[in-house]
């Protein structure tokens, strides 16, 4: 047992915490506003190998591992950078993974160097259309479970086949998110039936694990804005923070958030050393930082006061990506289920896990 | 990184689990469960008979050749049985208190008499008027010669039923602020002047009050300086909270009422792992139970290298009993009418352990530092937030 990162990767997260400090931030992170979307920013992303930092050297990527990957992810999270960092090493990490029959060689050669900026619908498509597909409005590559097979659509011609989603105000964590045609562009299928599902789950899972890292990072900065605030606030003479409730509330939220960096850097462990337990680790991981995200998040806001409400704030900035960001995946409760279930009945990533599943048979226990 | 836990006492469990074969009674289960006394002296005498009790010690000590880990390996048999030895846990905080702060006579004196078995020791901190604000005791030592008087009474004296001794928190000077006249002396039990009253709680637990009415001690009863108390508080509270146990969640309630629930149906023949709400909230504990170990680690983790135990074992003691107080009441949501049965009550869901320990965890958010006290320390240490209480030296 080894619970510190090792000397280089904490001189990765130093290096990460001074580019994204320095690149990204917050003026950025508005200026980014409504798309979410810095392209300069990305372009200095991709030209330090970032989201192809775990893909293997043979492949063009890093070489590095899950936890570096999730340091990555975790400082990115901190300074809610603009780029679909996590998006886009997910589809990487998808495209080297497939066996390379399957993949155009060009294909991910292209989006390991960042060429292409590559993203996974989380959920599989809706006919011809992939909904609200993180990074979608800027990635240039999707790729999409229709039906029995994984396919991946290149945009044609610079239209990205999206389908703009913004309304009168930007989606509450101003993401780059949008439905995608899959009908339109190229399409390669990558693979079919059982490998096609299985290989979605695994990114999906993927995406959850990293997204778990960037909202533990979310977590911290806003406990950092949160004290920052309660340090220097006064009423009824005297500094907000020396109230109870405020800084139990603030104990609570820094207890869950060391909570929250070590599971998800546990389950980053699990997932390069190939644990069996892995993926159970990497949805507990993103159950349990997207809880406490914005629980602290939203502790923070509300210590603000009515400042907190306003845009001038850096606090909303991550309260509404603490909320937006896991909700992509969609409801935790069923999540939660889909663990128990997963832990203690039914196998698991199957896809399917609806209630009606579970057969009749003779009654064990009459209360229940 | 390396979260992969070494399981140090793999090569005793079956030596351990023979041991508990050859040894343990089961009617002492029951025994625990009726007097509410968490301690079975005949348990201790085999513990100590068999050279347990002294396993790690140094043998000027009385320590013997006896390995830890399969005594640590022997411990947590007994407990998977059921059983409870909280006396010979609080006896291991004072005699690693006298280790760091007793003289030598003490330490030649004390610790072997306990790890023989013949010493067992209560912990008299609380008071009727002072629990959190510990430092707040009011009985009272005054000078008598050599020796001392001591006067006052202690609330929630666990297992004095068999001690025989009580580590008392007495002020020795009452002029001096509060935190700067107090001292520690391990009284005698069954001296005159001494007398133990039961207390009953809803765990089923029996505690104590103790009363000390002029009772005499000599001077070597004295632990560690006169009015220098508070440091050596500091000290027994280090192996107090020190003592890392993420064991305490690793009981694993998820896995007990996940298998409950995949095995167990409703009327209507559905699963109870497929209702929706009732799986919702075991996997919440699953979740809350793999980062109660993590925290239990990190803890552990930051100690072995060397850190002082600080801030770490505090939110894991924090987390894990809120969280497990969340679960049990949970649990019993999900149980139904049924959760409401009592161990051995026939047709109790898991032999009623989810009622039991539902009653037990209502505890464990109030002793060993209650829930605010632990988040006033982490804003305090961690956070770096102003002290909300008034400062030390105070009334
Ligand atoms: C079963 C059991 C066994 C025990 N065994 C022992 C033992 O062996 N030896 C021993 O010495 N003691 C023992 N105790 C006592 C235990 O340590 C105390 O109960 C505990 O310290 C709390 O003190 P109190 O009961 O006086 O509550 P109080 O200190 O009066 O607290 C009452 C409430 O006020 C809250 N509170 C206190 N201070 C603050 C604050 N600063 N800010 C906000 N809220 C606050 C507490 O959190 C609590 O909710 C035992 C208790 C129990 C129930």
């Amino acid at each position: 047992m080894n619970l510190d990162l090792t000397d280089d990767q904490e001189a990765l997260r130093a290096t990460l915490r001074d580019f994204f400090g320095k690149e990204s931030p917050p003026e950025a992170v508005r200026a980014a506003e409504p798309l979410g979307f810095d392209a300069s920013l990305w372009r200095k992303a991709v030209g330090l190998g970032l989201p192809s930092i775990a893909v293997p050297a043979e492949r063009g990527g890093g070489g590095a591992g899950s936890v570096e990957l999730a340091l990555a992810a975790e400082a990115a999270g901190w300074s809610v950078a603009p780029v679909p960092l996590v998006e886009a090493a997910v589809a990487n990490d998808l495209l080297v993974s497939l066996p390379r029959a399957a993949v155009p060689e060009p294909l991910a050669a292209r989006a390991v160097a960042g060429d292409l900026a590559a993203t996974v619908a989380l959920r599989p498509a809706d006919g011809d259309v992939a909904r609200l597909v993180p990074a979608g409005a800027v990635a240039d590559l999707v790729i999409a479970l229709r039906g029995e097979e994984l396919l991946a659509v290149e945009a044609a011609g610079g239209t990205r086949g999206a389908v703009p989603n913004l309304g009168s105000m930007p989606n509450l964590g101003s993401m780059p998110v949008a439905d995608r045609r899959l009908d339109e562009g190229e399409a390669t299928v990558l693979a079919t039936g059982a490998d096609a599902l299985a290989a979605h789950g695994r990114a999906v899972l993927h995406w959850r694990l990293l997204t778990a890292a960037a909202l533990a990072g979310v977590a911290a900065k806003a406990l950092g804005l949160g004290l920052g605030y309660v340090a220097h606030r006064r009423a009824f003479g005297t500094l907000i923070g020396s109230f109870q409730t405020v800084q139990h509330r603030l104990a609570d939220d820094a207890t869950a958030l060391e909570g929250a960096r070590l599971l998800a850097y546990e389950a980053a462990w699990a997932r390069n050393a190939g644990l069996p337990e892995a993926d159970a680790l990497a949805e507990m991981a993103f159950l349990f930082a997207s809880e406490t995200a914005f629980r602290t998040a939203s502790d923070s806001l509300h210590f603000h006061g009515g400042y907190g409400y306003t845009l001038e704030y850096d606090i909303q900035l991550y309260f509404r990506r603490a909320k937006a960001w896991p909700l992509l995946a969609g409801d935790r409760a069923a999540a939660y289920a889909a663990l128990a279930r997963r832990l203690y009945g039914r196998p698991y990533g199957t896809g399917r896990d609806d209630a009606s599943e579970g057969r009749p048979g003779p009654a064990t226990d009459t209360e229940g | 990184m390396d979260f992969a836990e070494p399981d140090e006492l793999a090569a005793h469990r079956a030596a351990a689990r023979e041991w508990a074969d050859a040894n343990v009674r089961p009617e002492w289960v029951a025994e625990q469960l009726r007097s509410g006394c968490h301690q079975t002296p005949e348990l201790h005498a085999l513990f100590a008979r068999d050279g347990l009790l002294a396993a790690g010690w140094a043998p000027e000590y009385g320590g013997g050749d006896v390995s830890p880990g399969f005594a640590q390996a022997v411990f947590e048999e007994c407990t998977r049985r059921g059983l409870h030895f909280d006396g010979w846990s609080t006896t291991t905080m004072v005699i690693r208190t006298i280790e760091h702060v007793g003289t030598e006579e003490q330490k030649r004196a004390y610790i072997p008499a306990a790890l023989r078995g013949e010493l067992l020791a209560a912990l008299g901190y609380s008071e009727p008027d002072s629990g959190s604000d510990v430092a707040a005791a009011r009985t009272t030592a005054v000078r008598d010669g050599d020796g001392w008087v001591i006067d006052g009474q202690k609330m929630f004296t666990s297992t004095a039923q068999v001690c025989s001794h009580v580590f008392v928190l007495a002020r020795t000077d009452p002029d001096a602020a509060k935190h700067k006249g107090l001292s520690l002396f391990l009284v005698p039990t069954g001296v005159p002047g001494y007398e133990r009253r039961p207390i009953h709680t809803l765990g089923g637990q029996v505690t104590n009050a103790t009363f000390y009415t002029g009772v005499r001690v000599p001077g070597s009863a004295l632990i560690g300086g006169v009015n220098d108390g508070w440091n050596v508080m500091k000290v027994a509270l280090v192996y107090e909270r020190g003592v890392g146990n993420p064991g305490t969640m690793r009981k694993g309630l998820a896995g007990k009422l996940g298998a409950w629930a995949s095995a167990t149906r409703r009327p209507d023949g559905s699963r109870v792992l497929d209702d929706p709400s009732a799986a919702e909230r075991i996997g919440r504990m699953a979740v809350d139970e793999e980062v109660s170990r993590l925290l239990g680690l990190w803890m552990n983790w930051r100690a072995a290298k060397g850190g002082v135990p600080g801030v770490e074992g505090t939110m894991s003691k924090l987390f894990y009993s809120e969280a497990s107080q969340r679960h049990y009441s949970d649990a019993l949501d999900i149980l139904g009418a049924a959760g409401v049965l009592a161990p051995d009550a026939p047709g109790a869901p898991a032999g009623g352990a989810f009622e039991r320990d539902f009653r037990a965890a209502v505890v464990t958010t109030i002793y060993g530092g209650a829930s605010e006290v632990l988040r006033d320390v982490i804003a305090e240490r961690h956070l770096g937030l102003p002290r909300n209480r008034p400062g030390k030296g105070g009334p």
